[in-house]
């Protein structure tokens, strides 16, 4: 098999694997990483919501929020870990995509 | 290590936005000029990597989480220029499809990941692995040392980003207007948290794929070249 295609393999052991990267926080009861909380629990750390962050955050409606489906805030671990392999696929297939592309039009005068 | 939108200000954003243009300019120049075109499908792997490794949080217990990057590891294997291409791939596209990291804090996250880290754990790797043969232990352990202050040199920038955002926007009452922790706090939580957990999970990652690469005698080791 062709490098590529063994370290192919490998990105998609990784994806399977990827919901740990929900479980284990869950399990070990950790929070948001450090300066990446929502509106609430910014609200709850500092006693007020700060302005700027009022009118800036939470503006833009990602298509996939926190890497699982519109409106599935508070499923459960599995349906959340379903919804975890489907962001990395979906991520994965576009980010490789685009680089793919750039890429190949960086290199086109190389050919 | 993703700065949401709301945590900079709109100054502060424009500027690291302003600073990446020359930063992506160039990058595009240099990967024109060394990448070649069977380099291509890797550069796209190391996009994808870089992507999915930054979905495997680790906790710290009871604390917060973080993860690793692999943005050194398309470094040391492809040139820091082309991991500053692969990385910013990943985070827009992490900013725009799952809203992880801000809109309009692209430019700082970009600068932070896909400049800071790449380039000061390239060089890091560079200077330990100088005089090596690419399948020498050396080149393992530079690479790992490279991952780490990389991944610590991103945290330092994404902590006094942070940290200076009370200094300079606050309102007449002490109000914080965007990020409300100053450099007292978030540098030092920045920093320890990727020295002491985060920064060796990025070590191990980049350590383990570059032996793996030397043992499938991958030929395509940038320092191998220069």
């Amino acid at each position: 098999m062709t490098l590529t295609g063994k370290l192919w393999i490998g990105i998609v052991a990784l994806i399977i694997l990827s919901p740990l990267g929900l479980i284990l926080p869950y399990h070990f009861k950790a929070g948001s990483a450090w300066g990446e909380w929502g509106r609430d629990e910014i609200h709850k750390m500092t006693g007020y919501l700060p302005q700027g962050f009022q009118s800036l955050s939470e503006r833009w409606k990602a298509p996939m929020p926190d890497y699982a489906f519109q409106g599935w805030e508070g499923k459960d671990l599995s349906s959340m870990s379903f919804a975890y392999i489907i962001s990395a696929v979906a991520g994965i297939a576009i980010i490789a995509g685009v680089t793919l592309v750039i890429g190949k039009v960086l290199t086109k005068e190389h050919a | 290590m993703h700065i949401p939108d709301g945590y900079l200000s709109p100054e502060t954003c424009v500027l690291f936005g302003t600073v990446m243009i020359p930063i992506w300019t160039a990058a595009s120049k240099a990967v024109k000029k060394t990448l070649s075109v069977r380099q291509v499908p890797f550069l796209a792997i190391g996009a994808a990597f870089s992507f999915v490794i930054m979905m495997f949080n680790v906790p710290i217990p009871g604390g917060s989480t973080g993860h690793a990057v692999g943005g050194v590891l398309v470094a040391v294997l492809l040139g820091p220029w082309a991991a500053c291409i692969a990385v910013t791939v990943a985070l827009v596209i992490q900013a725009l499809l799952f809203g992880d990291g801000g809109i309009t804090a692209i430019g700082a996250n970009c600068f932070n990941m896909a400049f800071v880290l790449p380039f000061s754990g390239y060089y890091v790797y560079k200077f330990i692995s100088s005089g090596s043969q690419a399948s020498s232990g050396r080149r393992v352990i530079a690479a790992g040392a490279g991952a780490y202050v990389g991944i610590c040199m991103a945290a330092l920038c994404t902590g006094i980003e942070f940290g200076l955002q009370p200094l300079l926007y606050h309102r007449a009452n002490g109000q914080a207007l965007y990020s409300p922790y100053g450099l007292n706090v978030a540098v030092p939580t920045m920093v320890l948290a990727h020295l002491v957990v985060f920064g060796w999970v990025e070590v191990i990652v980049t350590a383990l794929v570059v032996k793996y690469l030397q043992k499938q005698n991958a030929v395509f080791f940038e320092g191998g070249r220069s």
